[in-house]
Order: structure tokens, then sequence, then C-alpha cells
């Protein structure tokens, strides 16, 4: 968010280096910036300038102490150094230490005022929007069939998984590999259904149990994934060298501007479906009452099946924007799911309207937070949001008394 | 050969170790709330979280004594189970399954963050704060003890050993409970909550009751786990502990006083066995090493616990030694 991260870029094959990126949220990666290394007696190592991803990285002449500092002078207006311009550091034997400038962008701290707010707020429609994306699955799979699925958040890793592989393994740009993501994603939804949750209903396996099996599901796919993805977080290989456009009251990156529009467009393009088409109204039909909807001939199986691919699609596409902001990683699901669940509650458990109406809120919440709680926190604002909305309306605002029980 | 027996003795000492009495603990409070009476708790790691915690906050932060220290970590597993079911048990179950994750989580996230550190000493943890209760044991704890191939610290078998009681001293207590009138009342809300309500029984009050000693033996489990390592880390509280618990309690058996216990010794005796044979195996290479590192294979366990859960519940969820009627798992 505020502070410089700091990636260790270049993987080292051999030697000892210093290696680090500068970069904040508003001025993207900083180029040009000259980087020193000097030995513990004073000499100089070498100097070199930041590439055009604002990374550096120096080859050293072996294991030791070194003092690495930087040219304040060439920071771009608005970022300064939060902690010096100097660090000293050891090097151990054949390794590539990183080294973290704590760059300051002005976006810390509550020294904004309402610009601040407004920032927060429009981070956090661009969170919510995501939320709902993901979540309108999770809401219409609770609705159609009454489960509530603990595995719905591994949908999402899954999307976002397989698009970083074809994006980054297999050298595909971002979107054709979304597009094909957003296939694989449909069918691990179909997959879900058919696997396992339709042989379920068929053995008339309770709901309790069904919940357990998808947390059983949720550890199975987690870890499997962490296996074959392993635990580092990564980015996707596109649009990740964007500077922050100054809109006058908030700042925004082209690919966070790209979200928002694609969540809208998404979501509308979702509820159009749903008031309009004969499938999207059989959801409908199913969610309110299922042994009517199928006795005025729907088939309910069929709809339930469409609403996992379309839920499985909507969670791949939510990954994959969630990763182009903050990285993939192999629980970011897991962690959402929680947030999910917090918009789909406050929206109403079982309506889709509700999901989207209540992931939004919670995502704006979950960022105007960082204005009075620490961004390390900022999550469990969203949780105690979810018991606050349980102890006054546990409906949520669109649900109805009758399904709560 | 050898290394298999190696295998089978160091899976034995897990199966009887404090990792097995942890999640006994854990899986005995889940049966009260689960097995039951029918309560979805999916954040019982918080309870273990705040037991650890409770003594270790007072010990080496406050200096208050060991003993005091217990008592603050009950304290605060029986303040969370109200905070947790005020707003929710009077909800469907799956509402108490969402709080409960999101608040173990959260709790989780609080006791890590940098600005808890000055108390929880955010992720590094806490440490030291075991020496009196170690002190305590009858035998020198100094040295090490070898029992049939397996090596044991004088405080691992002390730990073992009063935490082995404790599990005895509350499956006892559950045994006689669930015998009393109160015990069939939480069995009637499991099966029928309307018609209890009918016989005029406050639902309500029993499924809180319920929920607070489920957690508060959740509590003595995060005690053992943090007096056996001797430091307390928010991160050794992950929520996939709760789902280990669940699978020990479902494997054994929910529903039945030894279940938890059994299933617990049996769960770590599989999981510890599956994780040395697969290192073997890897370092023989008979696993070849493109499919499977020794770094993966800590991964493997929760790969196991989830596909566990999900055979076990589909084709034997009374576990082994259920009843199959006392276990109809749907309780809406």
């Amino acid at each position: 968010m505020a502070f410089a991260t700091l990636v260790p870029g270049v993987a080292s094959a051999v030697g000892e280096q210093l290696v680090g990126t500068l970069q904040t949220s508003r001025s993207g990666p900083i180029e040009g910036v000259e980087v020193t290394v000097e030995t513990a007696d004073g000499e100089e190592v070498d100097a070199v300038e930041t590439d055009e991803d604002g990374r550096f990285a120096i080859d050293l002449p072996g294991a030791g102490s070194y003092t690495i500092s930087l040219d304040a002078e060439a920071l771009p207006e608005g970022v300064e150094l939060g902690n010096g311009d100097s660090r000293t550091v050891q090097v151990a034997d054949g390794r590539s230490q990183p080294v973290n400038f704590g760059l300051v962008d002005g976006s810390a701290g509550s020294g904004g005022g309402n610009i601040r707010a407004i920032q927060l707020l429009v981070d956090g429609l661009r969170f919510g929007l995501v939320i709902a994306m993901c979540a309108v699955g999770l809401s219409l799979i609770f609705g159609t069939t009454g489960l509530t699925n603990f595995a719905h958040g591994e949908l999402v890793t899954i999307g976002a998984v397989v698009a970083w592989f074809i994006n980054v393994r297999g050298d595909v740009p971002l979107i054709p590999a979304t597009i094909i993501a957003l296939v694989v994603g449909a069918a691990v939804g179909a997959l879900n259904e058919l696997a396992l949750w339709r042989p379920l209903r068929r053995r008339g396996t309770g709901l309790v149990a069904a919940l357990v099996v998808s947390i059983g599901l949720s550890l199975l796919l987690r870890y499997l994934i962490q296996i074959v993805y392993g635990g580092a977080s990564n980015p996707y290989g596109d649009f990740q060298s964007q500077r922050s456009v100054d809109y006058g009251v908030f700042t925004m990156t082209n690919r966070s501007l790209a979200s928002i529009i694609i969540s809208v467009v998404v979501l509308v393009l979702v509820a159009l479906m749903l008031q309009r088409t004969k499938i999207g109204k059989a959801m409908r039909a199913v969610s309110d009452n299922r042994d009517l909807a199928a006795s005025s001939g729907i088939d309910v199986n069929r709809v339930i099946l469409v609403v996992w691919m379309m839920g499985g699609a909507l969670a791949t596409l939510g990954g994959v924007l969630l990763g182009l902001n903050d990285q993939v990683q192999w629980d970011m699901g897991f962690r959402l799911l929680l947030l999910m669940f917090a918009g789909v509650t406050l929206g109403g458990l079982g309506t889709a309207y509700g999901a989207l109406v209540g992931s939004v809120i919670v995502g704006v919440f979950v960022q105007m937070s960082t204005l009075v709680i620490p961004d390390d926190m900022k999550y469990v604002g969203g949780l105690l949001l979810l018991i606050v909305i349980l102890v006054i309306r546990p409906q949520g605002i669109l649900g109805s008394r009758a399904r709560i029980g | 050969m050898s290394e298999l027996i190696n295998a089978f003795a160091i899976a034995g000492k897990a199966a009887l170790g404090f990792q097995a009495i942890f999640f006994a603990l854990l899986a005995i409070g889940i049966n009260v709330h689960f097995g039951y009476t029918g309560l979805l708790n999916f954040g019982q790691i918080a309870f273990a979280m705040l037991g650890g915690f409770g003594i270790a906050i007072s010990v080496s932060q406050w200096g208050l004594p060991f003993w005091v220290g217990v008592l603050v970590g009950v304290a605060a597993a029986v303040v969370l189970a109200l905070l947790l079911g005020l707003p929710t048990l009077r909800l469907r179950a799956d509402y108490l399954a969402i709080v409960t994750i999101a608040t173990a989580e959260g709790l989780r996230l609080v006791f890590r963050s940098v600005s808890a550190t000055p108390v929880t000493g955010g992720t590094r943890g806490l440490s030291a704060f075991n020496r009196d209760f170690i002190d305590l044991a009858p035998w020198d704890t100094g040295r090490r003890y070898d029992i049939l191939g397996t090596s044991w610290s004088g405080g691992e078998l002390w730990v073992a050993a009063v935490g082995w009681l404790l599990v005895i001293l509350f499956s006892l207590l559950v045994w006689q409970l669930m015998r009393s009138p109160w015990g069939r009342v939480l069995k009637a809300i499991r099966e029928d909550e309307d018609a209890v309500r009918a016989l005029g029984k406050n639902v309500y009050a029993y499924k809180l009751q319920a929920l607070v000693l489920g957690g508060v033996f959740g509590a003595f489990g995060g005690m053992v786990y943090a007096v056996n390592t001797g430091s307390a880390n928010p991160d050794q509280y992950q929520n996939p502990n709760t789902f280990l618990a669940y699978a020990a309690l479902i494997l054994g058996g929910a529903a039945r006083v030894l279940g938890p216990v059994i299933g617990s010794m049996l769960l770590l005796f599989i999981l510890q066995f599956a994780d040395t044979g697969l290192r073997a195996l890897i370092s023989n290479g008979v696993i070849p090493d493109e499919l499977l590192t020794s770094t993966d294979v800590a991964q493997i366990r929760f790969v196991l616990v989830g596909l566990g859960l999900i055979l076990l519940l589909v084709f034997r969820p009374q576990g082994i030694f259920g009843d199959r009627r006392e276990v109809m798992l749907d309780a809406r």
C-alpha cells in the first residue's frame, strides 16, 4: 500500500548480490535512481541505476557487511524516504540479499484528510466489486442447493493460478490467458457439481454433512494448490509497471480502473441474465422454491449445473482481477472467502442481488476502516461487520425473514 | 525394513505425544458442540489460542504465577464463547459456522498484527512461560528417556502425562454429563430443537452452556500445546487445525465419549506415518523429485485430512465407534 514493497527481484544464479525494487503504490516503479554500494571500509563496490521496473541488482565481491545508499534527489516528486537514505546489511555466503528502503508516498498516515477517504472509497469500490463477482456464485449455489460452500474460495484461487500458469509459464498475454482460465473455471465448477454434489444430493446427504464435505474439499484443494503452485506470491506478467493516474481527488492505476469497469459490466450482464433470460428466471425460481420450480417443469439439475458453471467462471474472473492487484497466492481465495461470507450475509444469504450489494459494502468498509485501524487488521473490520449484522439484522439487507429459521 | 519400523515408532510417539493430546482436547470440545448438541463451531482453534496465550501473556508479560495464567486462559475462552454464542445461537446452524470461522481467523490476525506486538509478541510470539509447570515433574526433566525406540525429553513426558490425565478427566466428565438430564436435553436439541422448545426448555441457554463447556476444553488443548513447545505463536493456531480436530472426531465417531480420543490418536498416527514414510520414499528416490519434494510433505497432511473428511462423511459418517442414527448430520 503505502510503503515501497520489495520483491526480491532477480533470482541470482551465483555469487552474492544486493537486490531490491523501488516502487510505491502511487508512483509505480521508479526508474533511474542511482544506488551505490560500499564495503564496510567505505570502498565503493558499484553504482547502478534502477531499471524500468524499479529494480536494481548489484553483484558483490563476497559475503560480509555492506552499506547501500540511494540518491534521494532523484526520487520523483511526492515520494520520500521514510527512514534515511542508506542501509547497512549483512550478506551471507552465496545469498541474494534483498534490501528495503522504506519509501513513503504520502498515502499512509492521516495527512490526506478527505482526499485519503476518497482514495480509500475508490479502492474499496474496486475491492468490493471483486468480492461481489466471486460472491454471486456462492450466493446462487446456496440459494439453489442450500449448500454453504466453504470450498468457493478455492474456485477463486484455481482461476487465478490457472491464469498465472498460462500467462507466465505459457507466455500467453494475460487477456487470452484469462479467457482460457474462465473456461477452465466453468469446467471446474461443473466438475464440482457433476462429480461430487449431484451424487451426494442423490444419496440424500444432509446439509450439515455436505457443509463438512465442502470444508474437506477446501482443505484438499487449497493444499494441493500450494504443492503445485508453491507458497510464494507472484505477479502476472502483464500490466505490472503502471504508474497511478491522477484524477484530482484520488489516483488510480489503469489496471484498477479496468478492474472496476470489467466488474461493473460483468455484474450488470449477470443481473440482466437473471432478470431477462429464461435460464436466469429459472435460477431465481429454483432459488425461491425448488419444489414449485420443479413441478412447473423446470429442470432443476440443469439449472444447478449452470449456476455452478457460472459461479466457477465468475470466481475465476474475480481471482484474476484480485491477483492483478495483489499478486497471486495459494490461499488468496480462502482469505477472500470470509469476506464473501460477510458480503453474502450482509446482503441476505441466497439472494443474488443481496450478495452484490453486501459485497460492495464490505469491500468499501474494509478499505475505509484503515482510516481508524492499522492496515494489517483491515480484514478484521470486515469480520466484525459480519457479526454486527447478525446481531442487528440476521436476514441481511435484501433477505426475507423466513430464510433464517 | 528398518525405516518402516522407524516410521512406526515415530508415528507411535506422535499418537501418544502432545499433538495427539492437543487434538483430543479440541475434539472433545467439538464433540460437545457438534456431536451432542449439533452446533457447528468451526473456530475451535480460537479457543485453543486464547488458552495458550492466556498462560503466555499472564506469565511472561504480566509476571503472574502459572496457575493464574491457566485461569486467565479459561476465563478468556468463556468470554469468547459468550460473545460468539449470544448473537448467533438463535439463528440457523450455518450462521454459527460462518461467524466462528471468521472470528478464529480474525483473532489470529489481531494477535499477529503489529499493533498487538507489545502484548502478544506479534509474529514472533512469546516464550519462556512454562518453567513453573515443568519444574513440578517428579523426574529429572534435564535428560532424555528412551521408550520403545523413541526418545522423549523429561519435559515432554511430563506434559504428556498431565495431558492424558486431562483427557481422561474430561472424558469422564463428558460421559457423566451426557448421562445426566442436562446431557439428554442437549441430545434432544440436536435431534429436534422445536420439540425441546415445546417441552418448555430454554434451548438458547442450553446451547450457550454447551458452547462454553466445549470452548473451555479447547482452551486446555491450546495450553497443552503452548506449554509443551514452550512458546506461543499466533501462527501455530491456524484454522486448518480446527478441521484436523473435526476429522479426528468424525474418524473416531461423533457423539461417543471415546470417539474424539481414539480418533485423534489414530489420526496423528496416520498423518505422522504418512509423513515419515513419504520423506523416506523421497530421500530413497522411490518418489521422483519432480513429483513431490520433501518440502511438500508438510502440505500432504492437510490434503489427506481433506480427502479423509470427504470420504468419511460420504461413506461412513458415524466413524469407527459411532451410531449411524445418532449422527444423521442434517440438523438444520
